[in-house]
């Protein structure tokens, strides 16, 4: 494949549904039928499967790896699985349904370009598959499936599925779900294969693609299609106590683009310091890039000798930006312990750290309803929009335009855990 | 100056890759990468260069030898870091037996899992912040849930329960004394993706992992190779066969595979038409429990 973005040869999907719905048999059927899962952990399963006292290979447990899912029967975090095409490599997020479980859904969300939410056929869209699919407009994956699972169960009833369908895209108005996002429908059996990779028999009047045919022509994109350049600044390289005299001067700013894209030549402006110079050279190794596109991984070297530290970031010179250090925020919560107003904690933005206090907590999403509901502190699972004082400033885009730079994670000072996530208004 | 084309999932890999490295530099203050000789690290370095030169890496070599270790291995080892110009910590198990913090229950059982007190002694020894490994999320299902950056507690332990939540590219490797993340530059990567890296960037490789002709027995299915390690017994018939590694490990628990795949090239030709995973084919002490890599990464395992 030859492309201009670096990121088409990859596509990240999550599966997402009820407990039961089954996603586990569907990433199993997935990795099965693409020739993926190889003689000696299908043999493992069948094993498996037989002293469960099943008939045929649970698929599922293909993804159900720890021991306490094997125990339990159930998924209880996030697994990730590849598996590759002629024409691209896949990354699956397989997360779990149970309610407790948002933050491990917006956990796979946060990478995934497309979701699938799985429906039971027999159930029809749940109070679950709204909520999910509110999830995944929140994290901004810009791709849904609908997946209706278990066609098999109603014995493959064209009348049905259109039912559900109408059903999903009604709610899906409702919340406004198809703006700047694709939405497609699939029936299917994991179980029986039908759909998935192959088409099956029991379907023929069912003319649309396959889910991998919508996988294949799916773009990797995310929501958020700022062209804007971002650089934040993860290392800097001076190796000027090298032996290597030609390196006595060498400054390299390494970092990953995060969007947009930049070329030798161009006039660039590092924030928060506001120091202007021009792209010097960009390198990958020992190549020297003319261009450098988004999420490649370079080093830049500039005209000028300025001081830039990690947690910096540099931009175009003819696109200005205020670092700030008030964000008003989309926060998942996601620690156990629930979130004390009092305290202040540590926000991770790009490369940059900052101090940060809550000032207030302005609405939180009561994700049932999808009601705004007010409330004066967060618990695991809340979603909620929260206004921020942050101790250092940072250079913040909003989410919608801009997955990297609009997207932060909160750490609790003490015990150091990732306590919460948050998307910038 | 390169026009960009074909840019494709090793890129993308590639690029995650040493964005991750850099983080390691970016937030821990005592980092080590470990490096063992085999293919994966191999990988690492690779990539560790593409992350900081023209600079050293922010980070020495740490390799935990079992003592088990075909020859080769260990020589390729110091080959590569003296290339490389990079300082190379070995610290051996046999040493933490010398100690008695390893107590073997027979003398010639596998030191794999050994491999983790040797671990913990030189985190504390050094005082190291982070461990840099090339383990996959492919390898093994207890690994499809590690996080790209783990934590693990005073003890070495992972416990999958309660794993940091990891979202976007932003990574949390903040710890107190004592503690440790374990960072996995390249949990995306299948074993496919390794060897095609490996081909683009013309790494070279210990020779063991190409085809060659070797003395081995067959023992319950498996290709057992005989050294003074793993002698044959009484009435096994000795072959000599083509084979060739799929990992590089303890000698008395990895099994080569039967293989005339003598280049890279045709290594990817037959990895594309396996019907074995890496740790089946080649794991003699995994198969033993479903969950025993689970269990193994609970005590502090790599
Ligand atoms: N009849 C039928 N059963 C299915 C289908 N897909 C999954 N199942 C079954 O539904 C149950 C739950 O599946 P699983 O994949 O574990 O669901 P998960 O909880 O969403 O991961 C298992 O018993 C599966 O065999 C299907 O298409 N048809
Ligand atoms: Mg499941």
């Amino acid at each position: 494949m030859s492309q201009e973005n670096i990121q088409d040869s990859l596509l990240r999907f999550m599966t997402c549904g009820s407990v039961d719905d089954g996603k586990s048999t569907l990433i199993g059927r997935l990795l099965f039928d693409t020739k993926t899962i190889l003689t000696d952990t299908l043999t493992q399963i069948e094993k498996t499967s037989k002293k469960r006292g099943m008939t045929a290979v649970d698929l599922s447990l293909i993804t159900d790896g720890l021991q306490a899912e094997r125990e339990q029967g159930i998924t209880i975090d996030v697994a990730y699985r590849y598996f590759s095409t002629g024409s691209r490599k896949y990354i699956i997020a397989d997360a779990p349904g149970h309610e407790q479980y948002t933050r491990n859904m917006v956990t796979a969300a946060s990478t995934a370009h497309l979701a699938i939410i799985l429906i039971d056929a027999r159930k029809g869209v749940l109070t679950q598959t709204r909520r999910h699919s509110f999830l995944a407009k929140l994290v901004g994956i810009p791709h849904i499936v609908v997946a209706i699972n278990k066609m098999d169960l109603i014995d493959y009833d064209e009348s049905k599925y259109k039912a559900i369908c109408e059903s999903y895209k009604a709610f899906a108005k409702e919340i406004k779900l198809s703006e700047n996002r694709t939405i497609e429908f699939v029936p299917m059996s994991a179980l029986n294969g039908d759909m998935i990779v192959d088409r099956g028999e029991s379907m023929n009047w069912y003319q649309g693609p396959t889910l991998l045919d919508i996988l294949e022509k799916t773009t990797a994109d995310y929501a958020g299609k700022d062209k804007n350049f971002r650089f934040p600044v993860q290392f800097v390289c001076r190796p000027h106590a090298s032996d290597d005299h030609d390196l006595h001067d060498f400054r390299g700013f390494m970092g990953r683009v995060e969007s947009g894209s930049i070329s030798v030549g161009e006039e660039i402006t590092v924030l928060p310091s506001q120091y202007k110079s021009k792209v010097k050279s960009i390198q990958l190794g020992d190549t020297q890039l003319q261009k450098a596109i988004s999420e490649q991984s370079v080093t830049i070297l500039l005209e000028d000798e300025i001081d830039i530290s990690r947690g910096d970031m540099i931009i175009k010179s003819n696109d200005a930006k205020e670092p700030t250090k008030n964000i008003n925020a989309m926060v998942c919560w996601l620690s156990e312990t629930p979130m004390a107003s009092s305290r202040t904690y540590l926000i991770r933005h790009t490369s940059r750290e900052s101090k940060a206090k809550f000032d207030k907590i302005d609405f939180k999403v009561n994700i049932e309803t999808l009601l705004h509901e007010s409330i004066s502190n967060l618990n695991m699972n809340d979603i909620a929009q929260v206004t921020f004082k942050l101790a250092q400033p940072i250079m913040a885009d909003s989410y919608q335009n801009n997955r990297s730079t609009g997207a932060f994670i909160i750490i609790d000072e003490s015990t150091y855990h990732t306590v919460g996530a948050g998307m910038i208004a | 100056m390169t026009t960009l084309s074909n840019l494709t999932h090793l890129d993308w890999l590639e690029s995650e890759a040493i964005h991750i490295l850099r983080e390691v530099a970016g937030q821990c203050s005592n980092p080590v990468l470990l490096f063992s000789g085999g293919k994966d690290s191999l990988c690492l370095l690779r990539l560790a260069e593409k992350a900081f030169r023209p600079g050293r890496f922010p980070f020495p070599l740490l390799h935990i030898d079992t003592g088990h270790n075909y020859d080769e291995v260990i020589q390729f080892r110091d080959l590569r870091a003296k290339e490389l110009n990079e300082r190379l910590i070995v610290r051996s198990v046999e040493d933490s037996m010398k100690r008695g913090t390893v107590v073997l229950k027979t003398p010639d059982e596998p030191r794999n899992k050994h491999q983790s007190v040797t671990l913990l002694e030189a985190i504390a020894e050094f005082e190291f912040d982070c461990c840099i490994g090339g383990a996959r999320r492919d390898e093994e299902k207890a690994r499809a849930k590690e996080r790209i950056m783990s934590f693990r507690d005073e003890f070495g332990q992972w416990d999958p329960k309660n794993q940091r939540p990891e979202l976007w590219n932003l990574y949390n490797a903040k710890v107190h004394k004592g503690e440790n993340i374990r960072a996995f530059p390249i949990s995306n990567w299948t074993e496919m993706d390794v060897w095609q890296y490996i081909e683009r960037e013309k790494l070279g490789l210990p020779s063991i992992y190409f085809a060659h002709k070797r003395p081995i027995v067959r023992r319950g299915g498996a290709i057992v190779p005989i050294t003074p390690l793993t002698p044959k017994k009484d009435h096994e018939v000795v072959e000599e066969i083509m084979v060739r590694y799929r990992t590089v490990g303890d000698i008395t628990c990895t099994a080569p595979v039967e293989s005339i795949a003598d280049s890279v090239e045709k290594i990817i030709i037959e990895t594309a038409s396996t019907t074995i995973t890496e740790r089946g084919a080649t794991r003699l002490d995994d198969q033993t429990s479903d969950a025993s890599m689970e269990q193994r990464k609970k005590e502090g395992y790599f």
